[in-house]
């Protein structure tokens, strides 16, 4: 399998990535900006993620929620996502929709403000808080996903806070924080322009330079906050969380190396013998085995900043104690810690990425997202050409080295979600820190 | 708010926009070809080759889904199709997934209403290893005892997690609360504490031996494979199978209440309350399908949508709002879902009920129609990208009974659809006068101003409740 990939750049810095595959007749059009919530200020938590919506509240030429109607009627769908460190746009049309696509982001990219109104905002703001309701406040564990970050990343640190952010935030928004956060990061040298699919190459590139090519570069950004980590934390940090669930869940994370580097594929590996599918030890020695677990599963972040992240998680099989579960969860690290692992869960684990890896390339959709991701991360697209062999170049021994650095005691993060009930004495939140 | 634009007037060196473009020519587009053959025990081959990509999926229906569950033995059927991968006559669990794991692939297993599944998707080059396997754990599983009080005990830790989980309590109270008990549908497709724990060894093995049969089971083989290599590989694994399945009794499909009545899940302190609203609609093999889901489209289907555009962008009492058939082969649930704030709970159901009437009351305008027709004919083509989609597109012709002609008529029938089909399958087939709501919320909060919009009489529930029963 290769992906074709050419990458061109625009004098105002747009970077400019085309895949063409006229196998159907579909166009998948991916627009990464590198910003996340690791650029916003620490008094304005969940910015980036509220500004994720604004961007379909309209633009220039472009009516509140249009966008979706126009690319909904064009047959093609759509959305937009926030991560820590970016956040994309995307749509697949019928290839013939193609510069429908094109011009929608260009409007929105070069003309968005004169669109945003108090309403809007407002109207965002409530439903925010809702998508925060849904996914986070009213979900069994739903609050993991910003309590692990916030352990294993220090106080300060842009990967440190919580992306959806908190109530008092959101409220506190304001359209001139809009308009602050646009211009500082919505510009074309900021940003990655995907194709993949069925188009013209020479016609494709004909209306990116008429709707990007006049919109103007930006100014300096602030650079982000120091990311540097030291590789392992020094000590295992413990969180007990009483919620309302019905079994105790643990959640351990380690500090990992960033994606794209040696390191990182190692710890991608590691984490599949550990934590991926049926044949994994995980699975085989806790769900099955010594039925402490009700499922397990362990899996790597993927953030190519600062430090990534190994996460393992296991939900108690009933009437078994929260320390029960954290006694074998970590009896299975300790011993891939001191142990290693062997070629045969290595060639296990290399066949499954390698067969996931290229089932999901099927999709035009995945293909520019992937494509976007590369470039925005390390200036080549072309490496998504490379991963399977990334993965291949690495033996039983680079795995167990990774091992022996990172999946120790001094490097651990636990978050225990323990029924509440169980535990009427315990109402808050306890956290500790062993050296 | 007046200053907003010049507020916001910044990068003022911003360029006028080009005019917005129109579609081009579109390009042809067919569902990928296919050839169906049947071997003489019954079994049914569907091959479509495609080659964009070197994987292959291959996926099993078997006519062995939930609504076959003996009465009280309800969950057996998932247990069947869970167990499938614990181990064959020739491979303990253990070993079956090493070996399938080392070629790159997972068998998932599962079972719905209407039929089970054994799907996986590997690289092509490995596909007769696999095919191999896929048949052995079809026609041969061991089924250990140990490994099915396993599965047993975590359905039970599902059950558990499920008293916590409010969008799962109000998926589970709806599905208990919209058919007559007596149907199969009033209980749980997984099964509950009462019917798990009678599922034995020998009821397994007995399931398995009446239902997984040749002529019960259709095999879709998409992706980089040839049609005779496909059929030959089928008919090497498959050809011997022997045996008759049994012929199926589709479940009752009457609705519990006649009448249009409320049902509050009490969750204390709830930030959000998990709204469903609908009623038991049509079945999936309908003369109005096509019109019928159009309607759906304008009303909740769509980001577009009527209950959307009102409930989230309007008026922000959530994050989304939508509605959806829960497709059977007999009448299936229509079902209204959203989760809003606690405060505004009442004035959602208000609006949903709003929009529930006004579909049936006045004809959709052009504008709707058209852009539900053009969604939906163009996203045809992105439907069926990867192998797994055409292969689940294609099961859809064997679980439905839908004829071979379906995706090459897909689009033209979709697009044939009027203004006025839209309002006589809206008050053909949305009915007010059986609506039921489920809310998983604070009832104490929530209870008096839901009672004032008078939508039926009201019942409360603790979220531990299994005998839903409802009081006169």
């Amino acid at each position: 399998m290769h992906i074709p990939v050419e990458s061109y750049r625009l004098p105002n810095g747009l970077q400019v990535v085309l895949s063409e595959d006229h196998t159907a007749p579909i166009v998948a059009v991916n627009l990464w900006y590198h910003v996340g919530s690791a650029n916003e200020r620490l008094e304005r938590t969940g910015f980036a993620h509220l500004f994720e919506h604004m961007l379909f509240q309209g633009s220039a030429n472009v009516e509140a929620n249009e966008h979706f109607e126009l690319v909904q009627r064009a047959g093609g769908t759509l959305n937009g996502s926030t991560w820590l460190d970016r956040t994309n746009y995307y749509e697949t049309l019928p290839s013939h929709q193609l510069a429908l696509a094109l011009w929608l982001e260009a409007d929105r990219m070069g003309r968005m403000l004169p669109a945003m109104t108090q309403q809007k905002l407002d109207t965002q703001r409530d439903v925010v808080k809702n998508e925060r309701r849904w996914t986070v406040d009213n979900q069994p564990y739903g609050s993991w996903w910003e309590r692990l970050p916030a352990l294993v990343f220090p106080e300060g640190h842009p990967f440190n806070h919580s992306l959806i952010g908190s109530m008092e935030h959101l409220t506190d928004a304001s359209l001139e924080d809009v308009a602050a956060f646009f211009q500082l990061y919505y510009t074309p040298d900021n940003a990655v322009l995907t194709l993949a699919g069925d188009f013209d190459r020479a016609e494709a590139m004909r209306l990116i330079v008429e709707y990007y090519g006049s919109i103007p570069r930006g100014e300096a950004r602030p650079p982000l906050r120091d990311m540097t980590l030291p590789p392992v934390s020094g000590d295992t940090r413990r969180e007990v969380v009483p919620d309302a669930v019905a079994l105790p869940r643990l959640f351990v994370a380690c500090r990992t190396p960033v994606f794209g580097t040696d390191g990182y594929y190692a710890a991608s590996l590691a984490a599949a013998v550990l934590g991926l599918r049926t044949g994994c030890r995980l699975e085989q020695s806790l769900v099955r085995r010594q039925r402490v677990a009700s499922q397990a599963s362990a899996f790597t972040y993927d953030l190519a900043k600062g430090s990534d992240m190994l996460v393992v998680d296991a939900t108690a099989h009933p009437g078994v104690t929260p320390e029960q579960l954290e006694a074998a969860v970590l009896a299975e690290l300790d011993a891939i810690h001191h142990d290693g692992v062997t070629d045969a869960e290595i060639t296990r684990a290399r066949a499954l990425i390698e067969t996931s890896f290229v089932t999901s390339m099927q999709s035009a959709a995945e293909r520019a997202d992937q494509l976007s991701r590369f470039a925005t991360y390390f200036g080549d697209p072309s490496l998504v050409n490379t991963q399977v062999d990334r993965y291949r170049a690495l033996s039983a021994a680079d795995v167990s080295a990774l091992a022996r650095e990172r999946l120790g005691p001094d490097n651990r993060v636990l978050l225990m979600y323990v029924p509440a009930d169980a535990d009427a004495d315990a109402a808050d939140v306890v956290s500790e820190a062993t050296a | 708010m007046s200053a907003d634009v010049t507020t916001l007037s910044g990068r003022s060196e911003t360029p006028a926009a080009p005019p917005r473009p129109g579609p081009g020519a579109p390009r042809a587009y067919r569902f990928p070809a296919f050839e169906t053959r049947v071997l003489p025990n019954g079994l049914r081959i569907t091959v479509a080759p495609v080659r964009a990509f070197p994987v292959v999926t291959t996926l099993a229906v078997i006519e062995a889904g939930a609504a076959r569950d003996p009465r009280n033995e309800e969950g057996l059927a998932r247990l069947v199709t869970g167990a499938l991968t614990e181990g064959t006559r020739d491979m303990d669990a253990l070993v079956l997934a090493t070996r399938l794991e080392m070629l790159g692939t997972t068998l998932d297993t599962g079972a719905d209403w209407d039929s089970a599944i054994a799907q996986l998707t590997a690289l092509s080059s490995r596909i007769d290893d696999a095919m191999a396997v896929l048949a052995e754990v079809l026609r041969q599983p061991a089924f250990p005892e140990s490994e099915l009080g396993r599965l047993c005990a975590e359905r039970l830790a599902d059950l558990a997690q499920l008293q916590a989980e409010p969008r799962g309590l109000a998926d589970v109270f709806f599905t208990r609360l919209l058919y007559e008990p007596a149907s199969r549908f009033a209980r749980l497709a997984g099964g509950d504490e009462r019917s798990i724990a009678r599922l034995t060894q020998e009821r397994v093995q007995a399931f398995h031996a009446e239902c997984f049969r040749p002529d019960a089971t259709s095999l879709m083989i998409v992706g980089d494979i040839d049609v005779e290599h496909a059929v030959q590989l089928a008919t090497q694994h498959f050809g011997d199978w022997t045996g008759t399945a049994s012929a199926i009794v589709e479940p009752g499909t009457r609705q519990r209440h006649p009448e249009p009545r409320v049902h509050l899940v009490h969750k204390a302190g709830a930030s959000q309350s998990e709204v469903r609203v609908g009623h038991v609609a049509i079945p999936r093999l309908h003369d109005d399908y096509f019109p019928v889901v159009v309607m759906n489209a304008i009303l909740g289907g769509l980001f577009s949508s009527r209950l959307n555009l009102n409930l989230r962008e309007e008026h922000a009492y959530t994050y989304g709002a939508h509605s959806a058939f829960d497709w059977r082969r007999t009448a299936s649930p229509f079902e209204i879902t959203t989760a809003v704030e606690t405060a505004v709970t009442a004035d959602a159901l208000r609006e949903i009920v709003h929009e529930f009437t006004r579909i049936r009351e006045a004809p959709v305008s052009d504008a709707e129609l058209s852009l539900a027709i053009s969604y939906l004919v163009g996203v045809f083509p992105i439907r069926f990208e990867t192998t797994a989609e055409v292969a689940g597109g294609l099961a859809n012709l064997e679980i439905f009974n839908l004829p071979p002609t379906y995706f090459d008529t897909y689009r033209d029938r979709v697009a044939a659809v009027t203004v006025d089909d839209v309002l006589r399958v809206a008050r053909a087939h949305l009915d007010p006068s059986r609506l039921q709501v489920v809310v998983v919320g604070d009832a104490d909060a929530i209870r008096e101003p839901i009672a004032a919009l008078a939508l039926g009489p009201i019942s409360v529930y603790e979220p531990t409740d299994d005998d839903v029963v409802t009081p006169a």
